[in-house]
């Protein structure tokens, strides 16, 4: 195990909040196809109020902190409030389209010691990349970014979503990534939009693809272990947690509200009416999360990949339950394996069911109704 | 430079936290990770530039840990020479400007 894994499982088994991702902003320049956010403004917090967040946040012993939107250069405060955090001593990443970073503002992230940037790229074509971000010359404004920020040495990782109109790029972007001297990751995840609308679950690759991206060795170099038939659960799975959602981790959105996981629309609290650490210790929606083991999962428990699937509870709680399947992880450890899930038997499906496709109600995202 | 006379101030390039009494640092000029232990993060949150070490070492670790005061400041000289290689620490025989706002939370 390494370092930074023990340091994660000890935070974990302390319930110590050590990583939160913080959108300053839902607004953006960009309207990427898939985006699940609703890009108005409906009350962000201050300047203050954020500051205030990041003092509550660092004596709660939050750690990495990921400033993330919306764009977050569409606040005139952004850089104020990363050289506030960092002053915190917080280890801060930041995710961004970066078509507002010129040279001046990489200098100044340099200035403050960003640990990473995260910069979203579909495509090594610029035509299919704006075509996604539907923002003429978004490609050339991010790469030029890129290179930027490389100038000063900063770390920077392309995020390449994949869905079915780029889904045949991902090698050119992952060879612009290695032309440009930077990190590149690849997910083929889409989240419904904050709204509840599966529209564009539309634009998620066909399960069948998956395969291919599988048996890429440059983005899943142990491809045998990667696709082996799953291991049946020990005890010991049985008894383990899904993620780090809501047991050290939790999102906060421009609002003050206070979720397990970005991907994971449950209300826990806003910070406007309550102290961060009020709501990590005893918001009872924090707690039922916490309290649910592998074995307590209504399908997922019988099922022969529990050991090993990404269930990613979120996915499952917009599906209708935190304790129910993620249609989406079932889809991924099928086409992993060739092993069919629990949730496909009992559904006698052959193949993986679309996620959504029975028009299931999803839940918002929303403000808590507390009292003031 | 005299032993007694060596400051030491965290850089203002870190990111630190104390998770249940031992400080993590992540250093971004080179991603590299470190968890200190408690007697060391005693050492690294007495780092304010003004303190002379061997006072920290006096202080923060004789006085509230059983320990041979010339071992343990042999120690410190150890770990603020690792610390320093890596750009965690700043060292100086004059006093040095704090490069941080305070010290680590919580």
């Amino acid at each position: 195990m390494s370092l930074m894994s023990e340091v994660g499982q000890k935070a974990f088994n302390l319930g110590v909040p050590l990583g939160v991702h913080l959108d300053v902003t839902y607004r953006c320049n960009e309207r990427c196809v898939h985006c699940y956010l609703d890009h108005d403004d409906r009350g962000e917090m201050t300047t203050a109020e954020i500051k205030d967040a990041l003092d509550q946040l660092a004596e709660a012993g939050v750690f990495f902190l990921t400033f993330s939107g919306g764009e977050v250069f569409m606040r005139r405060d952004f850089l104020e409030l990363v050289e506030y955090a960092r002053r915190l001593m917080f280890c801060v990443k930041i995710k961004t389209n970066a078509v507002m970073i010129r040279e001046k503002e990489a200098r100044r992230l340099r200035e403050l010691n960003v640990d990473t940037i995260q910069i979203s790229l579909y495509s090594h074509r610029p035509e299919v990349h704006d075509a996604i971000t539907k923002l003429p010359h978004s490609w050339e404004r991010s790469v030029n970014a890129i290179r930027f920020l490389r100038e000063q040495g900063l770390r920077v990782t392309i995020a390449n979503v994949l869905m079915r109109v780029n889904l045949s790029d991902h090698y050119g972007t992952q060879k612009l990534a290695a032309e440009l001297g930077v990190h590149y990751t690849l997910d083929p995840t889409i989240t419904p939009m904050m709204d509840g609308s599966t529209s564009v679950l539309a634009l998620r690759i066909p399960g069948e693809e998956l395969p291919e991206i599988f048996r890429n060795p440059a983005l899943v170099p142990n491809q045998e272990e990667f696709c082996a038939p799953p291991k049946p659960p020990t005890e010991d799975d049985l008894e383990s947690y899904s993620c780090s959602a809501g047991h050290s981790f939790c999102y906060i959105s421009p609002y003050g509200d206070i979720f397990p996981c970005v991907q994971f629309p449950l209300p826990t609290g806003n910070l406007r009416r309550q102290k961060f650490l009020d709501i990590w210790n005893f918001s009872p929606q924090l707690q039922e999360v916490r309290s649910i083991r592998t074995k307590d999962l209504t399908v997922c428990s019988s099922c022969s990949h529990a050991a090993s699937c990404t269930r990613c509870p979120g996915l499952a709680y917009m599906e209708g339950s935190m304790r129910g399947p993620s249609t989406a992880d079932c889809e991924k450890s099928f086409y992993r394996t060739g092993v069919p899930t629990a949730n496909m038997l009992r559904q006698g499906l052959s193949k993986p069911g679309s996620a959504f496709g029975h028009k299931m109600p999803l839940v918002q995202i929303q403000a808590l109704a507390l009292p003031a | 430079m005299p032993e007694n006379r060596k400051y030491i101030a965290r850089s203002s390039a870190i990111a630190a936290r104390a998770l249940a009494g031992e400080m993590m640092i992540m250093n971004p000029a080179d991603s590299t990770f470190f968890t200190l232990n408690e007697v060391a993060t005693a050492i690294f949150q007495a780092a304010d530039g003004r303190t002379p070490l061997h006072e920290i070492v006096r202080e923060r670790i004789c006085e509230q840990y059983d320990v041979d005061p010339e071992e343990a400041q042999a120690d410190a000289e150890q770990f603020v020479a690792d610390l320093s290689s890596h750009g965690v620490l700043l060292v100086s025989s004059q006093p040095l400007s704090s490069e941080t706002a305070g010290e680590p939370t919580p």
